[in-house]
C-alpha cells in the first residue's frame, strides 16, 4: 500500500526534454494507465520512477524521495516489469524469478528458506507450477510475460510498474496478463502504473487514465473523460469512433480514413 | 547453505575429477619411479603412514620437487584462468570475452618484455627474477588503464551508471592493441631476445618449483573465493545491466569487483606460467555445455575442472621432450579445439 507522488519531474536525454514537468499523486491501491503515441515519453517517466533514469524534480513513495536511496531500497519499494525483458534462454524458471529475492539478500549472502518460498509461492500464484524447471528458452511468450511477472511478485514491493505489458502478446494472452495483474493487485493491495498501447484495454483495466504527448499530459482522469474521438484524433492522427457500453466500458474503434482536422 | 542437492554431486563428481587428474600427473613421466608405485609413496609419505613402497629416497625427490610442484602449478593456473574467463564472460555478458580481455595478456607480455631486454644486465645477480614480477605490475597497470579510459562518461547506456560492459570492452581493445605495438618496437631493437619471448609469451610449467606455487597460491585462493562469492551477482548480470538495477544491485560496483578480482589472480598466475591461451575462454563454455550455465555452479566446476585439465594437457608436453619442450599454450589449443567443436556441433550453445 503505497502512495506515489510526482513533484515537477523532467526527464532529459543530454539536453532534449523527454518528460515536461510532471506532477501527479498515484493514490495506494489504484492502477494508473499512462497513454500516448510512440515516444511521447510514457516509458520514460517509467524509467524515471525505476531510478533508471536521473530526473529533476521528485517522486516520493510514502514521502520517502527515490533519488536518495540505494538500488536496492528502491528495489524494495518499486517492481519495474520492462517492456523488453532481457531472457537468457537456458536460466530455470525457478532461478529466474529467485532474482527478485535480490534485494533482500546481503551482498554476499545466499537466498534462504523464507526467500524460496517466496519464489515458489509467486510461481504457484502466476500458475508456472508445471515450469518450475523448465528454462525459459522452451517458453511461449505469453508464460514468458507470467514468469516475468512472477519475478516482479517475488520483488514484494507495493509499486509495479509495467512498461507496455502486453505489446508482445496476441488478444487472448494480453487479456490474461491483464486479469492477473488486475487480481494481484487486488490481492496485496498493489499500486500499479502502467504505460499502455492497448487503449480499450487501457481503459477497461486501469482506474484512470493520464494521456502524454511530446512529454507534456494532454488529459488525465477517467476513460470515458481521457479517450475521446476528438482528442485521439488531435494526439494520435488517427481516425476512431469511441462508443460507451452500457457497463460503462469505454471502447475504441479504428475507423478507415484520416482524421479530419 | 540452500545450495540445490544436484549441485552437491556435481561439485563431488569435479572433485573427484580433479584428484584423479593430480594423482595421474605425478604418476606420469620420464624418469622417476613405476607408475604404479607413486600411490603408494604418497600413501607412506602421510604422517603416521608407513608402509614399503619400493620407492628410493631419489625417486622420491623427483615426485616430490619436480613432479609434484608441476602438477599442483597447473592445477592453480588452470583452475585460476577458468574461473576468471567465466567471471568475465558473465559481467561483459559476452561468450566471447576471456580472461586477457582488458589486457591482462598484453601488459604481462609487455612487462616480460622490458625485463627480458633492459633488466638482463642489471638484474643478472638479482635473487629474484625480475620477469614474472614485471609482468604481473604491467599487467596491473594495463588493466588500471583499460579501466580509467573505458569510464568516460555521456558514452554509457541508461541505468549502467557510468561503467557500461561495451566501453570498457572497446577501451580494452584500444590499450590492448597500444601494448602489443610497444612490445613489438621494443622486440624488434633487440632480435637477441625474441626467442626468450616467444617461449614466455607462450606459456610453459616446466621449470616449476614450490616457491613458485607459494608465490601465486594466495592470489588464486583470495580471487577464487572471492569471484564464488560473487555467484549470486554474476547470474545477475545474466538479465542485463538494466534490470539488474532495477532488482537492487549496483551494477557498477559489482563488476569492478569482480573483474578487480579476476584481473588480480589472472595476473598473477600469467606472471608464473606465461600466456597460456584456451583455457580461460573454453573451460566455462565446455562446463555451461555440460552442467547448466547458473554460476552457482559454474565457478566452483571451473576453478576443479579448469585445473584437471591443465594437469592432464600438461602431461603429452612432459613426454614428448625432444628436441624442445611443446609449449602448454600449444597443447591447451591442440587438445581442446577438437573437444569444443565436438561439443558445440552436439549441444544446444547457450550464450
Amino acid at each position: 500500500m503505497s502512495v506515489i507522488e510526482f513533484r515537477d519531474v523532467v526527464v532529459r536525454y543530454d539536453r532534449r526534454v523527454v518528460v515536461q514537468p510532471f506532477s501527479d499523486r498515484v493514490e495506494s491501491g489504484e492502477w494508473l494507465g499512462v497513454i500516448g503515441p510512440n515516444g511521447a515519453g510514457k516509458s520514460s517517466l517509467l524509467r524515471a520512477l525505476a531510478g533508471l533514469v536521473p530526473h529533476d524534480g521528485s517522486i516520493l513513495v510514502d514521502g520517502h524521495d527515490l533519488a536518495a536511496m540505494s538500488n536496492k531500497d528502491r528495489a524494495k519499494l518499486v517492481a519495474y516489469v520492462p517492456q523488453e525483458p532481457l531472457i537468457p534462454d537456458d536460466m530455470s524458471v525457478f532461478d529466474y524469478v529467485l532474482l527478485g529475492r535480490t534485494p533482500y539478500v546481503s551482498y554476499f549472502g545466499v537466498e534462504s528458506r523464507h526467500d524460496r518460498d517466496i519464489v515458489a509461492e509467486a510461481i504457484e500464484r502466476l500458475e508456472l507450477g508445471a515450469f518450475v524447471e523448465r528454462m525459459l528458452g522452451e517458453l511461449s511468450g505469453g508464460e514468458r510475460q507470467r514468469v516475468v511477472l512472477a519475478r516482479a511478485l517475488a520483488q514484494q514491493a507495493p509499486v509495479l510498474l509495467l512498461d507496455e505489458p502486453t505489446s508482445a502478446l496476441d488478444i487472448g494472452h494480453q487479456q490474461q496478463a491483464l486479469e492477473l495483474v488486475a487480481r494481484l493487485r487486488h490481492d496485496d493491495g498493489l499500486t500499479v502504473i502502467a504505460a499502455m498501447h492497448d487503449l480499450t484495454l487501457a481503459g477497461t483495466y486501469t482506474d484512470r487514465l493520464t494521456m502524454i504527448d511530446q512529454g507534456a499530459v494532454v488529459a488525465s482522469g477517467l476513460a470515458r473523460d481521457v479517450l475521446t474521438a476528438e482528442r485521439l484524433g488531435e494526439i494520435y492522427h488517427v481516425c476512431v469512433t469511441v462508443d460507451l457500453d452500457d457497463d460503462g466500458t469505454v471502447i475504441v474503434v479504428p475507423r478507415r480514413g484520416f482524421p479530419t482536422p | 547453505m540452500t545450495e540445490r542437492p544436484r549441485d552437491a554431486g556435481w561439485f563431488a563428481g569435479a572433485a573427484l575429477v580433479l584428484a584423479v587428474a593430480v594423482l595421474v600427473g605425478v604418476s606420469i613421466g620420464p624418469a622417476g619411479p613405476p607408475w604404479w608405485r607413486v600411490p603408494l609413496a604418497l600413501i607412506d609419505h602421510l604422517p603416521l603412514i608407513s608402509l614399503d613402497s619400493g620407492v628410493s629416497e631419489a625417486e622420491w625427490n623427483i615426485l616430490w620437487k619436480i613432479r609434484m610442484p608441476r602438477v599442483i602449478l597447473g592445477g592453480l593456473v588452470g583452475g585460476m584462468l577458468s574461473i576468471a574467463g567465466a567471471s568475465y564472460q558473465g559481467v561483459f555478458r559476452n561468450p566471447l570475452v576471456d580472461p586477457y580481455l582488458l589486457g591482462v595478456a598484453a601488459g604481462a607480455g609487455l612487462g616480460a618484455t622490458i625485463a627480458l631486454t633492459t633488466g638482463r644486465g642489471v638484474t643478472a645477480l638479482w635473487p629474484v627474477d625480475p620477469v614474472p614480477t614485471a609482468a604481473f605490475v604491467m599487467a596491473l597497470v594495463t588493466v588500471g588503464v583499460t579501466y580509467a579510459v573505458g569510464t568516460s562518461r555521456g558514452l554509457t547506456g541508461a541505468g549502467a551508471g557510468g561503467r557500461s560492459g561495451t566501453t570498457l570492452v572497446l577501451a580494452g581493445i584500444a590499450v590492448v592493441s597500444f601494448a602489443t605495438a610497444v612490445q613489438t618496437f621494443i622486440l624488434q631493437r633487440h632480435n637477441e631476445v625474441v626467442r626468450e619471448v616467444f617461449q614466455w609469451v607462450l606459456g610453459r610449467l616446466s621449470g616449476a618449483t614450490w616457491s613458485d606455487v607459494l608465490l601465486i597460491l594466495p592470489y588464486v585462493v583470495i580471487s577464487s573465493i572471492v569471484l564464488i562469492l560473487h555467484r549470486r551477482q554474476l547470474d545477475l548480470f545474466r538479465v542485463g545491466d538494466v534490470e539488474a538495477a532495477t532488482l537492487g544491485m549496483s551494477v557498477s560496483r559489482s563488476r569492478l569487483v569482480i573483474v578487480v578480482t579476476a584481473t588480480l589472480g589472472t595476473a598473477a598466475v600469467v606472471s608464473v606460467s606465461g600466456l597460456i591461451g584456451f583455457v580461460g575462454l573454453v573451460i566455462p563454455h565446455v562446463i555451461r555445455l555440460m552442467a547448466g550455465a547458473s554460476y552457482r555452479r559454474l565457478l566452483p566446476l571451473s576453478l576443479m575442472l579448469g585445473g584437471a585439465f591443465l594437469i592432464l594437457v600438461d602431461i603429452p608436453g612432459r613426454m614428448l621432450t625432444n628436441p624442445a619442450e611443446t609449449p602448454i599454450g600449444v597443447v591447451t589449443a591442440f587438445i581442446g579445439a577438437p573437444f569444443f567443436i565436438y561439443l558445440l556441433r552436439t549441444r544446444r550453445v547457450p550464450v
